[in-house]
């Protein structure tokens, strides 16, 4: 394990030096993706290991830094988990950025892009290794600061400074509210080791308990993207390189669910009722909200970004019944809740890397994010259509891939709210299920939108009629998560024991729960539904094949023609005459109009003789989600009026700054010698 | 309950088909024996006015009337020529209509059949020789029965689309 | 040896349901023609209907891809794998660990994802309408169905479709008012999701006012053929649904020939009475705009939480 360890450790460093050195060119390209293969398959390699075998990996440096206990790694199986996530997506991300970072060349920031998504891998695995309190948010600052720096990349475009403005500011504020609930939990411990804040947790009271929880809901919540903390997430996500993009919307936000889980399930130990209730009440907003504006965008990666908040609000949903049922002392229930929460973790990782590959694919082909400008490109990049489709209907949860998988047990989860005792609170849980479905529905909705409008019918522009296939190793990259996807699907019992056991011994959760037979039918005891998922793909291809076998012995005509599409025998068809994105969303935005309360701009220019002739008509409708501008703008406001006040202490004068040294220096010897 | 007690009262009102004199319907050519089979029971109708007077298309709307029903004879209407199995065409070809009406055809899948209604359609006429006029329908596409009449009545309207899938 | 019969059983209880599906839409059609007054046509007709278009020959778009030429085999297969699992004569099921209801539910949404982008495809507006309105209307029915199914699985203990049907026949105490509000839910979900008044009107020929028809107004032949066999055998299996789930009796729970006989003698009886509740609802009311389309689900939804909270209660 040392060795899997420390070949980890130098693939990223390689390919982070590699960057520096020699980054231009196919070679150069080659070696900065083969540095983060290399390191994500070791990665992947070692989580494994600590997976199936069950023993951690301890790894001390006390002499790098110092301060606070040093540099403790201890990866046990929860850790394992998010460390293989972590390099289960660093492999096809880094062979796709083999290729798409050639857009890059002749630049600096291309050097930047390949040391920096190294150092990202690198700090990203070693945040579930960290084994104390220094090591891992020392690891998680080095991940925020160099994902910020990536997002930063095209720095050309102001919105994009934005972007990175919001999201800085938002993760370090998420870091000093981690920083304060570990603080928390450490001032009862002896030393800030996770087994000695473990141990030391019973020791806190109540309410110090729940003020830990609750620091860590926000700090880790505002990382995951949960709601309202993810106002950054639709504005950072869309502004990196898309392999970053992958990366970040796939494994750095669950980073977040992660630190949750480490703190909430494992430090703390579980906890009272409403913290379940919480997060299944923030995890549902989530869902249903996060899609609803997800279906209002046109810009690919940006609709993306919003279906991730979906997306960690379905796993808050599955994390939150677990704790639930937990409180409650039903621990078969308890299990099935969480790993339905890690499950949708790694399938999710799974299809929205894959989907923002292929977003990446059709923005490096076009030049452009704007799917009213697409069309037509499954004739023009069919393999990219292709995985996309399979991303498309993974995260529509669709029978039989994983997204649809790991929803039937969340589904199984909520449903097993009938076993718990207190009828005010089980009413969560049917709430919980109505919103999930929608929520559901509506991806179905909005990806019929993302996949039919970008790839199907004609081009709507010249830049999409003269789109290429995306090159051979990004093609590689998307085509390993396709197969991942659909391989999660079809085999979930090969996956859900290993879940079940990364939970053995945390909190109070005992591995019993979930008995999966090593036969097909997935079956879950406490809530007992039955699913089979590869008997049912089974199903359908014997169906699809025998329906061309059927059409024979029927006698059916075998002969066709191609023409043109029925338009009512108008005499030509144009890309205006095709339906828009904007129009098929419209219905929905018509049902929830409250939600979105849209702008609307009409200006009418009249013929100066009359006003029956009318010269033009301007019409402009915006959505801006509204929820941010009442959350956001009186702290930024407040924010904004406090530094103003604080300026004035920035005189400009040389023997005040000289003033101000003396009496702080007073004030220090004073304190010092009071201190003793 | 109204609407209930009145269906009850009025009960069924479809009559028997009247028959029609040879010369409303003329069939140009002898009906194919596939056509035959496939619409003897289900035939599926797309209207094309192609310039009318919508004189033929009041008598045609008759046909999915109580009293004519057309539905009985497995013939029943439909939004899309490639639904379609026979296009039924009205009026004179207006020079704007003509490509549209060719289209039609094009779109609909092969067997087809074409059933023209009126005098407009296959002599132009009260609108011969008008600015706007392109032609008869057998210009413009295969024609295989006309159906006589301004407007012809419905009943011969339905004994002309019997006629050219081969049913008495 | 049992498995094999039971097997052969499942797949023939599929096959009389692929069969029977024309005929009850034929059923739904001659009387709703005696209501109009008129003589209509037989109830087999739709049998001719799809034998003639089998052998038509195929139009299809010069802007439509694989996607076009694909869907109609998977709404097809994915709606017989649908009547695979559903209770129509047998309980319990030969595929019953197959696949639950919720398997069931999104099966179907696979069929429209697919049908939905097949509208898409040929780049005509048309089709996009239909489209978008398609998916509106299955995005705002599932939170109905979610929470109907919850209903029926709270009392049953699981999501199971024959453990549902099983434990509504062990007797009228199992009957509640959960039940009779789930089925109100579920009945109006029926009507939306296989496109009948007052959502959608299947007999319209005015574009604007079409949801299913305008997906498939670039289909012909063998293709329009397997999909309006489809959506026929979905109207079949949803009433199947909704008769066995709720009024299960005479569902065959062993495989002796009584038993099956008098199965498909009370599915013919239930089917061709929800037949004519749809056909009378059909000429009594007019169809909904699409924007009161909503509305109406949210019944629907106000109804199916009553149903669940009720179950809750009374347990």
């Amino acid at each position: 394990m040392r060795s899997l360890f420390a070949l980890m450790l130098a693939g990223y460093a390689l390919g982070a030096a590699a960057a520096v050195l020699r980054p231009g060119g196919r070679g150069g390209r080659g070696l900065v993706a083969a540095g983060a293969v290399l390191g994500g398959a070791a990665g992947l390699a070692l989580a494994l290991q600590v997976l199936l075998t069950g023993t951690p990996f301890v790894l001390e440096a006390p002499a790098v830094l110092s301060i606070a206990d040093g540099l403790l790694f201890r990866i046990d199986r929860l850790g394992a988990l998010f460390l293989g996530l972590v390099g289960f997506l660093a492999v096809p991300c880094g062979l796709y950025g083999a290729a798409y970072s050639e857009g890059y060349e002749g630049r600096a920031s291309l050097r930047l892009l390949g040391a920096l998504l190294n150092l990202f891998l690198l700090t990203m695995s070693l945040v579930p290794c960290a084994g104390n309190v220094l090591t891992f948010l020392f690891m998680w600052e080095g991940m925020s600061l160099t994902s910020y720096f990536l997002v930063l990349t095209e720095t050309d475009e102001p919105e994009t400074v934005l972007a990175g403005g919001w999201y800085l500011a938002m993760t370090h504020a998420g870091l000093a509210l981690a920083l304060a609930a570990f603080l928390l939990m450490a001032t009862s411990s002896a030393s800030t080791t996770f087994g000695d804040l473990r141990a030391a947790a019973p020791a806190l009271s109540p309410s110090a308990r729940n003020a830990v929880f609750l620091l860590a809901l926000l700090g880790f919540g505002s990382k995951a993207g949960i709601m309202p903390l993810h106002v950054w997430l639709p504005r950072a996500h869309p502004a990196a390189p898309s392999h970053v993009s992958a990366l970040m919307s796939g494994v750095m936000i669950k980073m977040g669910v992660y630190g949750l889980l480490r703190v909430g399930l494992d430090l703390l130990g579980g906890g009272p009722t409403w913290w379940g209730a919480l997060l299944i009440g923030l995890g549902a907003l989530s869902a249903v909200i996060g899609v609803l504006y997800a279906l209002m965008e046109h810009d690919l990666k940006r609709l993306l970004a919003y279906h991730s908040v979906e997306n960690i609000g379905i796993i808050f949903i599955g994390i939150g019944a677990g704790l639930m049922f937990q409180s409650f002392g039903l621990p078969a229930l308890a299990t099935l809740g969480m790993v339905a929460g890690l499950y949708h973790t790694i399938n999710h990782a799974c299809f929205k890397g894959l989907l923002f590959l292929g977003a990446g694919s059709v923005a490096h082909a076009l030049g452009t994010r704007n799917m009213e400008e697409m069309g037509g490109l499954i004739k023009r990049m069919p393999r990219t259509a292709l995985f996309f489709l399979v991303g498309a209907c993974a995260i529509s949860a669709l029978p039989p891939l994983n997204g649809f998988a790991s929803e039937w047990l969340v589904f199984q989860a909520l449903l097993g709210g009938s076993a718990i005792p207190q009828p005010e609170v089980a009413v969560v849980m049917p709430l919980a299920v109505a919103m999930l479905a929608l929520a559901s529905g509506l991806a179905a909705a909005c990806f019929v939108k993302a996949f039919g409008i970008t790839f199907l019918a004609i081009p709507r522009s010249a830049r999409a009629e003269q789109a290429h296939e995306a090159p051979r190793s990004m093609q590689a990259g998307m085509a390993m998560l396709a197969m991942a996807c659909v391989a999660l699907g079809l085999l979930p019992f090969a996956v859900v024991p290993i879940l079940g056991s990364t939970l053995a011994g945390l909190g109070r959760v005992t591995p019993a729960a979930i008995e999966l037979t090593r036969s097909l039918p997935l079956q879950v005891p406490g809530a007992s539904g039955q699913m089979s998922p590869p008997l049912l793909a089974l199903g359908l291809v014997v169906l699809l094949a025998l329906l061309p076998l059927g059409l024979r012995l029927l006698g059916a005509e075998r002969r066709g023609r191609v023409g043109d599409t029925w338009g009512c025998g108008r005499i030509g068809q144009t890309p205006r005459m095709e339906y828009t994105a904007t129009a098929f969303a419209e219905p929905l935005r018509r049902v929830f109009a409250e939600l979105y309360r849209p702008t609307r701009d009409l200006s009418i220019d009249f013929h100066p003789a009359s006003k029956y002739f009318v010269q033009s008509i301007a019409y402009r409708s915006e959505i801006h989600p509204w929820i941010e501008r009442l959350l956001y703008n009186w702290p930024l406001r407040g924010i904004r009026r406090a530094a103003v006040w604080v300026r004035r202490l920035q005189a400009g004068s040389l023997h005040l700054y000289l003033f101000y040294l003396t009496v702080a220096f007073l004030v220090l010897l004073t304190m010092a010698r009071w201190w003793r | 309950m109204r609407l209930f007690s009145k269906i009850l009262q009025v009960g069924l009102a479809t009559e028997p088909l009247p028959p029609t004199s040879h010369e409303v319907v003329r069939l140009l050519h002898e009906v194919d024996d596939r056509a035959r089979r496939l619409f003897g029971r289900a035939l599926a109708i797309r209207e094309v006015d192609a310039g009318s007077c919508n004189g033929c298309e009041l008598e045609i709307t008759g046909l999915t009337s109580p009293v004519y029903d057309s539905e009985r004879f497995g013939v029943h209407f439909v939004a899309s020529p490639r639904h379609a199995d026979l296009l039924l065409v009205t009026g004179p070809v207006t020079r704007n209509m003509a490509v549209p009406l060719v289209k039609t055809y094009e779109a609909t899948p092969a067997p087809k059949l074409v059933v023209a209604v009126g005098d407009c359609s296959r002599t132009c006429g009260v609108f011969k020789g008008g600015y706007g006029v392109a032609g008869s329908v057998d210009q413009f596409v295969p024609v295989d029965a006309f159906v006589d009449g301004c407007p012809p009545e419905p009943a011969a309207i339905l004994r002309g689309i019997l006629a050219a899938v081969g049913r008495r | 040896m049992v498995a094999i019969i039971g097997f052969a059983l499942g797949v023939s209880q599929a096959a009389l349901a692929l069969l029977l599906a024309p005929g009850l839409v034929g059923l739904v059609r001659w009387l709703k023609a005696r209501l109009q007054n008129r003589r209509g046509a037989p109830v087999w007709q739709p049998y001719w209907e799809l034998a003639k278009l089998f052998r038509k020959e195929v139009v299809v778009s010069s802007n439509a891809s694989w996607v076009f030429r694909a869907a109609p085999f998977i709404v097809f297969a994915s709606t017989v794998a649908v009547a695979l699992l559903v209770p129509i004569l047998l309980v319990p099921l030969p595929f019953d660990g197959v696949g639950d209801l919720l398997v069931v539910v999104y099966l179907l949404l696979l069929g429209t994802f697919f049908l939905s982008l097949a509208g898409l495809d040929p780049g005509s507006a048309f089709g996009g309408m239909g489209a978008s309105r398609a998916m509106t209307v299955a995005a705002l029915a599932e939170p109905t169905v979610a929470l109907a199914i919850f209903a029926l699985a709270l009392s049953a203990g699981s999501t199971n479709l024959g453990q549902i049907v099983a434990r509504t026949m062990s007797g009228p105490a199992a009957v509640s008012p959960g039940h009779l509000l789930a089925f109100l839910a579920l009945f109006i979900v029926t009507l939306a999701e296989t496109g009948r008044l007052p959502i959608d009107n299947p007999a319209t020929h005015l574009e604007l006012t079409m949801i299913h028809e305008a997906m498939v107004l670039e289909y012909s032949g063998r293709y329009l053929a397997l999909i309006e066999w489809a959506a026929s055998l979905k109207l079949l299996i949803f009433f199947s649904l909704l008769s066995n789930l709720f009024v299960p009796w005479g569902v065959a729970a062993g495989l002796t020939a009584g038993a099956l006989t008098l199965a498909v003698a009370s599915l013919l009886v239930k089917l061709v009475i929800l037949a004519a509740v749809v056909a009378v609802l059909e000429t009594r009311i007019a169809k909904l705009r699409l924007f009161r389309v909503p509305e109406l689900l949210s019944v629907s939804f106000v109804l199916a939480l009553l149903a669940v909270t009720s179950s809750f209660l009374l347990r």
